[in-house]
């Protein structure tokens, strides 16, 4: 069986600037759904996700020693930060942005994990 | 085995003292190391030292001096800080002058400089430089005349001489943040400038504590809700052992969480490739890391790896890209979002109408789409939204007209403004060029020297 589930309910983000690049961390909690994202979160579809605000190519890396894939993100920041125009200048939102994405699991890559946490209401 | 324990200090260019203050006094440390420069204060300070050529250097430098270094005297911790900015000359003449406000006439200040490139574009170019854009190829000719400042990435050669010298205090330019934290560990624990897998454990605890207490617990993603007293957040320690295995912790009574899950995150934090992390003293391979919860609030770091240094320096430069006007105004519901939407049609047959030029222009309805794009659904009816429009400009002029175009809005538009539509300063915008210089072009120019806070 396998079930569609948001990265917002399993998995850790952080984003960060470097001129006009921007890296978009996202971690997964357990080996088995780290397998998941590898197979689930491809460079192209980071990209399509992103839209208008990334211009440039998206590149993905794999660091399993943290079970993340770290992607960059190209022309993604307005030319930078001290020349944007944007309200989120930096991309500090992208790392949450990056959790609105879903993706579909095996019961068995969820296997262990701790699903939808959230901050008391 | 030899070990060396060194804080963390500040994050930016306007951190709080306090993080450093509870480092100093709880953290057990002999060096606090404080990165003050990110491309964005770069471009602050250029505008400082624009109207002033006294300034250049972050502001906030010698308040944090004259509220650590009785402490730091006392326990004999030594502070390297790249807070010089553009300008570490003028930052250490203000350090000397609050050490004897504090009657440290024989503190000892250590000033590097040779990371300034601003005045030499041209004889770096002469010199077979090409300084084209890194990312995207493009010629320097492009952004050329518009250059008001320019910074090469120096490593930790400079600052590990300062300290040799007796430095009490190092005051740096462009030092690349984590080359800071390097340097005390090179000269305490005697690691050769070529062994490049100490050098790259190094490289990672100075990333891992340069933006203060964001390895701490700040910005987690994770039950950020369950994290403790971030009022009082932790600044990083880490205790680097000779071998180059460290512990990553935080000092007693603060707030925050140091464990596998905040870590992680900040070890990515503004990383490309995380297989060939560039520093100008080592090539990282940050998939070499290996973290694991040793202890509560502690974390151990070890198994890092490292190759040659690059060949070359990272530069950047900064070009001045137009000016920025901006619009806000709050709608309130019912309709919240279809009033935003209209006014915005409104504003922009107004600018047409004004003869005004706008060279680009972003459009955010704030509550809907201004941080996640199309990637968020339109809420169906929310409680109030903010039009935010953001244009650039040639002229400075035109920049300060936009916002008054829209004032009328606050009576002729659509009903129930929230906030006001009082019109805001113009802002200069600065474009960063990033780039690479032969290191032959710059190291043979840096140069230390310490001054005690009274000469002899």
């Amino acid at each position: 069986m396998s079930v569609r589930i948001a990265l917002r309910d399993v998995a850790q983000a952080r984003s960060g600037d470097k001129g006009d690049l921007a890296n978009v961390a996202v971690f997964a909690p357990t080996d088995a759904l780290y397998a998941a994202f590898l197979r689930e979160l491809t460079a192209e579809r980071v990209r399509a996700h992103f839209g208008r605000f990334v211009r440039g190519a998206v590149d993905r890396y794999e660091v399993p020693n943290v079970r993340a894939l770290n992607f960059v993100l190209h022309q993604a920041l307005d030319g930078g930060a001290a020349r944007s125009l944007r309200s989120d200048p930096l991309g500090k939102s992208y790392g949450s942005l990056i959790l609105r994405l879903e993706i579909e699991v095996s019961d068995e890559e969820l296997a262990g994990v701790e699903v939808g946490r959230r901050a008391p209401r | 085995m030899q070990t060396v324990r060194i804080g963390a200090g500040q994050g930016f260019y306007g951190d709080s003292v306090d993080g450093a203050l509870d480092v100093a006094r709880r953290g057990g440390v002999q060096y606090i190391c404080f990165d003050a420069l990110a491309e964005l204060t770069l471009a602050i300070l250029q505008k400082d030292r624009f109207r002033d050529p006294a300034a250049g250097f972050a502001r906030d430098l010698p308040a944090f001096m004259r509220a650590l270094l009785p402490i730091c005297r006392e326990r004999g911790i030594r502070l390297i800080t790249n807070a010089g900015g553009i300008n570490p000359v003028a930052a250490a003449a203000a350090v000397r002058a609050v050490a004897r406000e504090l009657g440290m006439d024989d503190l000892r200040v250590a000033v590097v400089v040779g990371d300034d490139i601003t005045s030499r574009v041209d004889e770096l170019r002469a010199a077979g430089a090409a300084l084209a854009n890194l990312d995207t190829g493009e010629s320097l000719d492009a952004v050329r005349s518009r250059i008001v400042f320019g910074v090469a990435y120096l490593g930790c050669a400079p600052v590990v001489q300062a300290l040799s010298l007796g430095a009490d205090v190092v005051i740096t330019g462009r030092v690349a943040d984590a080359s800071l934290f390097v340097a005390p560990m090179v000269h305490e624990l005697g690691w050769a400038l070529d062994d490049w897998d100490r050098l790259a454990a190094g490289v990672v605890l100075g990333h891992l504590m340069e933006c203060s207490a964001q390895s701490t617990g700040g910005n987690f993603s994770g039950d950020w809700w369950n994290v403790p007293d971030l009022d009082r957040a932790g600044y990083p320690v880490c205790e680097m052992r000779q071998d180059g295995t460290a512990l990553l912790t935080k000092p007693a009574e603060t707030g925050g969480r140091v464990s596998f899950d905040t870590v992680k995150e900040q070890l990515l934090y503004e990383v490309l490739d995380p297989r060939a992390y560039l520093n100008p003293d080592v090539v990282a391979d940050f998939t070499t890391v290996q973290l694991r919860d040793a202890s509560p609030d502690v974390v151990e770091i070890s198994g890092v790896r490292g190759r040659a240094r690059p060949e070359s320096l990272k530069a950047i430069l900064g070009y001045l890209d137009g000016y920025a006007g901006t619009i806000a105004i709050g709608y309130s519901w019912p309709d919240a979002v279809q009033k935003a939407r209209r006014s915005a049609e409104l504003i922009a047959r107004m600018v047409e109408r004004s003869g005004l030029q706008p060279l680009e222009t972003v459009t955010e309805l704030v509550g809907v789409d201004s941080t996640h794009g199309s990637a968020a659904p339109v809420p169906d009816d929310p409680n109030e939204v903010v039009l935010r429009i953001s244009a650039r400009f040639a002229t400075e002029a035109e920049a300060k007209r936009f916002p008054r175009i829209a004032t009328p809005l606050g009576l002729n538009g659509p009903p129930f403004i929230g906030g006001g539509v009082a019109p805001q300063g113009a802002r200069a915008l600065l474009g960063v060029w990033p780039s690479l210089l032969p290191r032959s072009l710059v190291e043979p120019g840096v140069e230390v020297s310490v001054e005690e806070a009274v000469a002899v």
